[in-house]
């Protein structure tokens, strides 16, 4: 049994045009171990998103399941955080309130000297220091993603959900708050399923990295293994001679997909006939140094 | 682009008003009275019907009485009667004559009660409302057709129920300050960013945690709009209900005034009136800087 288990989830959503379902995904099932980073690349509209909100537990599955540790998993709760796209910080509030909100929360019986330890400590790793008691109106759009991570790590959820988290910053910041996270998530080690756009940014951080067909009716079509080994860094990872066979792989799928559609998929000889994803893995002997 | 405009809005402003003030003084100002060229007959006539007195030095002048009801009164007759209530604010001199800091304080107070009341209701209301959209849906036909109501018109069933004017007039406060913040508290719980309900539930926030930390503050720049609109249409209210009602305060100075022909204090009771409504709206102003945020 896997430590998280998408099992067999559909998801459903009334035809706005008039009656009749449009399915947005289709029996998805996937698999993910204690610890590894798992990615969903898809195009917009292929229901990446819907799939981590019902593993998040903020939409539910019209079909199928998520289990975690054998439990299932069924509305949101502390075990499985989400990191937002938009931030999601409550602009009320302070960097310090913002992340205090979730481990208060988190440890209902901490003493308040305990929880602002536990949050000082997480703004200091995110690299916050000194702007705990600014709003985020007050903060760059890589600081609101940096509150947002150390709201997420600060809880140590089971799993952490990452929902396009570096899509709204700019692309340098973007390429620092990534070693961040690589920094952070090497001493945490949590489960991570991240859904994204950014095909590097999916190979510097995954182990694995599911690729989606586009919607309605998309599903899982392959699943590449990222045999790149860690630690790795943005500078070193492009010399790795598996980088870009994994990326040429990857763009090719998104834009094979682009062009055809789903109308065309089933003659694609990636897409399954018979349920599961196709696994690609680069061997480490077809690479000399 | 535009340009960088020069000049001192104070200057401008205090120009205004010494231009507005000069005119009116001398659109309002009254020839001293000559009585040159008129026969003793026609002055004793003018005497007898009260239009001319005999002053100190035995010369003829106009009527002071009479001159408060001929024409508008000029700016120094406004200046003068504020300078007597100003100097009685204080006293009592009887059931109806209360000094202008009482008439103030009734007001406000009655303006604050019906205000607050409403606010608390409608807000209450409001989050129920918005948390809960069918439930919006069903009560919103009814918000529609009671808020356009003027709440004046409410005056005499409150009168015929509640049976005493001290509590009607709080009341028309109420409903005047009730529908806009109601509506709009429901808009902004309804309208608010998903992501902020999604944080709440994921972090396992209780109901009145959700409710304290998320959900009202949330709304908080909305829910203010409303209660600023409320604000305003209370303040407006408060004035013909005292009115209508005889209920001691500013908004009744300005009709005992009427009834005693004394214009000077009828302009006199308008000015309270305006310096009342800036003062609380400042107050109000104050507070709602204190919860409302930038996104």
């Amino acid at each position: 049994m896997s430590f998280l288990h998408i099992d067999h989830v559909s998801k459903y959503f009334p035809n706005p045009s008039g009656d009749g379902q449009v399915c947005i995904f289709k029996d998805v099932t996937i698999k993910i171990e204690k610890g590894e980073f798992v990615t969903t690349i898809g195009h917009s509209g292929c229901g990446k998103s819907t799939l981590l909100n019902i593993i998040a537990g903020l939409e539910t599955p019209s079909e199928g399941g998520v289990t975690l540790n054998g439990r299932e998993a069924s509305g949101p709760g502390l075990d499985r955080m989400v990191v937002f796209q938009n931030f999601a910080l409550m602009p009320w509030m302070t960097v310090f309130e913002n992340i205090a909100l979730a481990v208060r929360s988190a440890y209902p019986e901490w003493s308040s000297e305990q929880v602002t330890a536990h949050v000082h400590k997480y703004i200091m790793l995110v690299g916050l220091k000194g702007a705990e008691d600014k709003r985020p109106v007050a903060l760059s759009g890589g600081m609101k993603q940096r509150v947002g991570l150390a709201r997420a790590f600060s809880i140590e959820p089971k799993v952490l959900l990452l929902d396009e988290p570096f899509a709204q910053i700019d692309a340098l910041t973007r390429g620092v708050i990534q070693e961040e996270l690589i920094q952070m998530w090497n001493t945490s080690r949590n489960t991570v399923f991240m859904v994204t756009h950014d095909v590097d940014e999916a190979i510097l951080l995954s182990d694995r990295i599911l690729l989606m067909t586009n919607g309605p009716d998309s599903r899982i079509a392959e699943m590449v293994h990222v045999t790149i080994p860690r630690p790795r860094s943005r500078e070193t990872i492009i010399e790795h001679p598996h980088y870009y066979k994994i990326r040429n792989h990857i763009i090719h799928f998104l834009v094979r997909h682009a062009k055809h559609g789903p109308d065309l998929d089933g003659t694609s000889p990636s897409h399954p006939t018979d349920g599961g994803p196709v696994s690609v893995s680069f061997e480490l002997e077809t690479v000399m140094p | 682009m535009t340009e960088q405009v020069k000049g001192n809005p104070w200057f401008i402003a205090g120009f205004l008003l010494v231009i507005f003030l000069l005119g009116w003084h001398l659109f309002t100002l009254r020839p001293t009275f000559e009585a040159g060229g008129m026969t003793e007959e026609q002055l004793q006539m003018m005497e007898f019907n009260g239009d001319i007195v005999r002053g100190a030095d035995g010369a003829f002048k106009w009527n002071p009485e009479k001159e408060k009801v001929r024409g508008v009164p000029g700016p120094l007759a406004v200046l003068e009667k504020a300078r007597t209530e100003l100097a009685e604010a204080f006293q009592i001199k009887g059931t109806n004559d209360h000094g202008i800091a009482y008439l103030v304080l009734y007001t406000v107070s009655r303006f604050a009660a019906g205000f607050l009341a409403a606010s608390i209701i409608a807000i209450m209301l409001g989050v129920v409302l918005g948390l809960n959209r069918v439930l919006f849906r069903a009560i919103n036909p009814f918000i529609q057709i009671l808020k356009p109501i003027s709440p004046l018109a409410w005056m005499p069933l409150l009168l015929y129920t509640v049976k005493d004017p001290k509590w009607t007039a709080i009341l028309v406060v109420f409903m005047a300050a009730l529908w806009p913040t109601l509506a709009t508290t429901a808009f902004g719980v309804s309208s608010l960013r998903k992501e902020y309900l999604h944080v709440a539930a994921i972090v396992q926030l209780s109901w009145l945690k959700r409710l304290f930390k998320v959900i009202l503050p949330a709304a908080a720049p909305t829910i203010v709009n409303g209660l600023r609109i409320s604000f305003g249409s209370a303040l407006v209210a408060v004035v013909p209900a005292e009115m209508l009602l005889g209920e001691l305060g500013v908004g009744y100075l300005s009709w005992i005034e009427w009834n005693n022909l004394d214009i000077a204090g009828v302009i006199f009771a308008i000015l309270v009136v305006g310096v009342v409504g800036v003062v609380l709206d400042s107050g109000f102003n104050k507070l709602a800087g204190l919860v409302t945020y930038q996104e």
